[in-house]
């Protein structure tokens, strides 16, 4: 019998620790999409990487037979516009557009200033935390008072794309809280954040995508030691951090 | 409180991302209200509307806020859907426009300030790196009419402003976009055969002159 990734043509380039891999990974899994998961080691990138995305040379990159399609959030779209059930967007217009703006926030505020906080430290990283709790805040009214007022995730009753890239990506919060010494969330200042937190890692599919913490853990530890001792002799930090402060930009898409 | 009701968008004048939002407004034959911003002193309504970032252009319909100009192109084309499309209907079209509008909002507008801030080596670097961008986006096009195929879309619409602000580029870092990347041009021709186009664009002349009032007030982002 065939592969059961040749049979939607489906191949994904993408490295273990990136969230940005993992929201891919978790949009085939709940649209039921069987593919072929290639490891990339990002500090030695295939010539299949650098041919299929020439242009930002990162993971993930999703392969739909001769056609590929890069940045995770215009990646998840072309799932779901291929493949129609189990809508990951919603079908209201406004609703789209909130969805997608909050999605452009998360890598382009959230996510930056979450890597900043891991990226350094003194002064430079206190700035950081409190602009990590700026952006959070701003997530929290969202749940709070904006359109996805009262609901158990942004999608509704099941898991959609904005609960997807937030939620992909949210566990370095704990990491980071470890290994970079700092507090980032509680319940306290964060209630409905967590909550929906602690749903979205409980539903079966993120369980089978997210990697082990300890795992984790270990590997944010070895990337801030790299980074904190690349910073202190002034040069640039590694391929191997931008898997966790980035590995591909946000787009608004 | 009683919602505005319309379309209502608040911009200013020689926003390049305004300027889609007024492209794809005047493609769908859309009626709104235009409320010019005063970005050195924003008004209440922008601060209200646009809490995350302060910036324009921010679509109103309804009372309802849109914010980010490619975000709010979409929305457009999904409420207007009757006429004009903008993006492409096959997926993975769309995922190709997407990904070039999104590349177009990662470098274009970011190299093109450092074309007329910097100067010496730096203004050389980036010079080099406009062209560069250019150059892969005039590949994107090929042969092509527009960026959306024989009719006018979502692509050629997230480019097009940004047409306008090569002469004051050129003038500054001295360089012709004619000879660099003659496709582009040409492109931008076609372009402005659109009246949405013609009558959005800000006068390339006017754009020189507000990039010298920028250059007089260094640092200041607007």
């Amino acid at each position: 019998m065939a592969s059961d990734g040749l049979l939607n043509g489906l191949k994904l380039y993408g490295s273990w620790a990136s969230p940005y891999t993992h929201r891919v990974q978790l949009a085939l899994k709940l649209k039921g999409l069987e593919f072929e998961y290639i490891e990339e080691d990002l500090t030695n990138k295939s010539t299949s990487l650098l041919l299929h995305n020439p242009i930002y040379k990162k993971v993930p990159v999703l392969l739909h037979g001769d056609h590929s399609i890069v940045e995770s959030v215009i990646i998840l779209q072309y799932i779901d516009e291929t493949w129609t059930d189990n809508s990951l967007l919603p079908s209201d217009p406004y609703e789209r557009a909130l969805v997608r703006f909050w999605c452009y926030f998360i890598d382009d505020k959230l996510g930056t200033t979450l890597g900043t906080v891991f990226k350094s430290a003194g002064e430079e990283q206190k700035k950081a935390v409190s602009e990590v709790h700026e952006n959070l805040k701003l997530v929290e009214g969202e749940l709070q008072e904006g359109v996805f007022k009262g609901r158990r995730f942004f999608g509704g009753e099941k898991i959609g794309l904005l609960d997807i890239v937030l939620g992909c990506g949210s566990y370095w919060l704990s990491v980071f809280e470890k290994v970079a010494d700092v507090k980032l969330i509680d319940s306290e200042m964060f209630p409905l954040f967590c909550s929906w937190l602690k749903d979205f890692e409980e539903q079966p599919e993120v369980k089978e995508i997210i990697p082990a913490i300890d795992k984790l853990l270990e590997y944010a530890h070895g990337v801030r030691q790299l980074m904190l001792s690349l910073s202190s002799t002034a040069g640039d930090p590694t391929t191997t951090t931008t898997t966790i402060t980035g590995d591909d930009q946000g787009s608004k898409d | 409180m009683a919602r505005e009701k319309g379309v209502v968008l608040l911009d200013f004048w020689v926003s390049p991302f305004g300027q889609r939002v007024r492209i794809a407004l005047a493609e769908k034959g859309v009626d709104y209200e235009y409320k010019e911003q005063d970005l050195f002193n924003k008004s209440e309504h922008l601060l209200k509307s646009n809490p995350v970032y302060k910036k324009i252009p921010v679509l109103l319909h309804d009372g309802k806020p849109i914010c980010e100009s490619l975000i709010i192109v979409q929305y457009i084309d999904e409420v207007w859907s009757d006429k004009a499309p903008l993006l492409p209907d096959e997926p993975l079209a769309r995922a190709n426009a997407r990904f070039w509008a999104d590349f177009i909002d990662k470098k274009v507008y970011e190299c093109g300030t450092r074309l007329w801030k910097l100067k010496g080596e730096e203004q050389e670097a980036a010079k080099k790196e406009f062209v560069e961008i250019f150059k892969l986006l005039q590949g994107e096009l090929g042969d092509r009419k527009f960026f959306g195929g024989e009719t006018f879309g979502f692509l050629d619409l997230a480019l097009v402003p940004f047409v306008a602000w090569f002469y004051a580029y050129e003038t500054f870092a001295k360089f012709s976009m004619d000879e660099e990347c003659p496709k582009i041009v040409a492109w931008a021709k076609r372009c402005m055969e659109r009246e949405s186009v013609s009558k959005t664009l800000s006068d390339p002349n006017k754009v020189y002159e507000f990039v010298l009032f920028l250059k007089e007030k260094f640092g200041v982002e607007y």
